[in-house]
């Protein structure tokens, strides 16, 4: 393949996705604009932005690379079941580390808040909304990687063009909509 | 895999305590706020698509890293060319959201400008990062499905924040 033919087969595969990604994004951040009243109340939320969402991409997002291409080396079948032992390993590995890591996402910051000095709210109002986030958001994405993953590569899409993307963008989506969930819900019961 | 979670994690909070320092900027701007999730998404997303692409043909035996390296080379330069096709869109889109739901504050070429800036900034970055990164999961042996995405989306987020600032400050 020349250069030109490369490029021009990475565009095609990747527009489609990366524009449907883009309006998720922008879904995202409009969800993200009207949550100013909460980010306002809890001192440090903004601060954990970044970090959920990434903690999404990176656990969902590397949960459909290894789908994708345990795949293509043909040590998966692209079936839904609940006694593939591969595939049950891979999903409860990722639940455990998205929940884990937003709770130490929701520790870190309060302490780096601590040591800059800057205002935080309570550590348990912190962690109880990242755990609370994480938990939905992680079921949530799961669904929709195993979903994507095995569907496209089943109606011939590379499942390595479509993982990455559609899981960043669900988890941009699904991430701050949980995390407003988890927000409001915390501190109606008490929490902040 | 944890422990290399929570080191990028503690890398991602940088960028949230950036964003942190500007929040007023960012409250005074709302249409910014609106950019912030699909800027830095959209970066993460042109590195991982690299990303797993080049994972992909390493596993199959089909890349080397040369800078003629036809599938290399073809694939930076795909990048390139999203990220100009796609972020004059996000600009627009952001814009229009925020023109129909509520107010903005700035004019439609400049979130534009900031927009196609920020994109091709963060395209030639985050080809950078791709390929140092693939290159040194290879030199190491370690798998790069399990390194090199969660690096880069993460790289790709902190740098996100940076040069969208970088480009608020020169534009706006």
């Amino acid at each position: 393949m020349t250069v030109r033919e490369v490029a021009e087969a990475a565009y095609r595969e990747s527009l489609p996705v990366l524009a449907l990604s883009a309006s998720g994004g922008l879904f995202a951040g409009v969800v993200l604009g009207g949550m100013d009243a909460e980010l306002k109340q809890v001192a440090g939320l903004l601060v954990l932005v970044p970090a959920l969402l990434a903690t999404r991409g990176n656990v969902y997002g590397s949960l459909g690379a290894r789908l994708g291409s345990a795949l293509h080396q043909g040590l998966v079948d692209p079936t839904f079941s609940t006694d593939d032992k591969r595939v049950n390993a891979a999903v409860a590995a990722a639940l455990a580390n998205g929940v884990m890591v937003s709770g130490i996402a929701a520790f870190l910051t309060v302490a780096l808040l601590a040591v800059l000095g800057r205002p935080a709210a309570p550590l348990s109002t912190l962690v109880a909304i990242a755990l609370l986030a994480g938990l939905v958001s992680g079921v949530l994405l799961t669904v929709a990687v195993v979903s994507v993953v095995f569907v496209g590569y089943r109606r011939g899409l590379n499942p390595d063009t479509l993982a990455g993307p559609v899981v960043t963008t669900t988890g941009d989506v699904v991430g701050i909509a949980t995390l407003l969930v988890a927000t409001r819900l915390v501190l109606a019961l008490g929490g902040g | 895999m944890l422990p290399v979670l929570i080191v990028l994690t503690a890398i991602e909070l940088g960028s949230g305590i950036v964003l942190d320092t500007f929040e007023g900027t960012l409250l005074r701007y709302p249409t910014l706020l609106v950019l912030v999730p699909v800027t830095i998404g959209m970066a993460g997303n042109l590195g991982s698509i690299l990303a797993a692409r080049l994972s992909t043909a390493l596993h199959l035996g089909l890349l080397s890293f040369d800078t003629d390296d036809d599938r290399l080379v073809g694939n930076a330069v795909a990048t390139i060319g999203l990220a100009v096709t796609v972020f004059p869109l996000v600009g627009a889109g952001a814009w229009g959201l925020q023109t129909f739901l509520a107010d903005a504050r700035l004019p439609l070429a400049t979130v534009v400008a900031v927009a196609l800036t920020s994109g091709v900034v963060l395209a030639a970055l985050a080809v950078a990062v791709t390929t140092v990164t693939t290159y040194a999961a290879y030199r190491f042996e370690l798998d790069p499905d399990d390194v090199v995405i969660p690096v880069v989306t993460n790289v790709c987020d902190v740098l996100g924040v940076l040069v969208l600032f970088g480009a608020v400050e020169v534009l706006v």
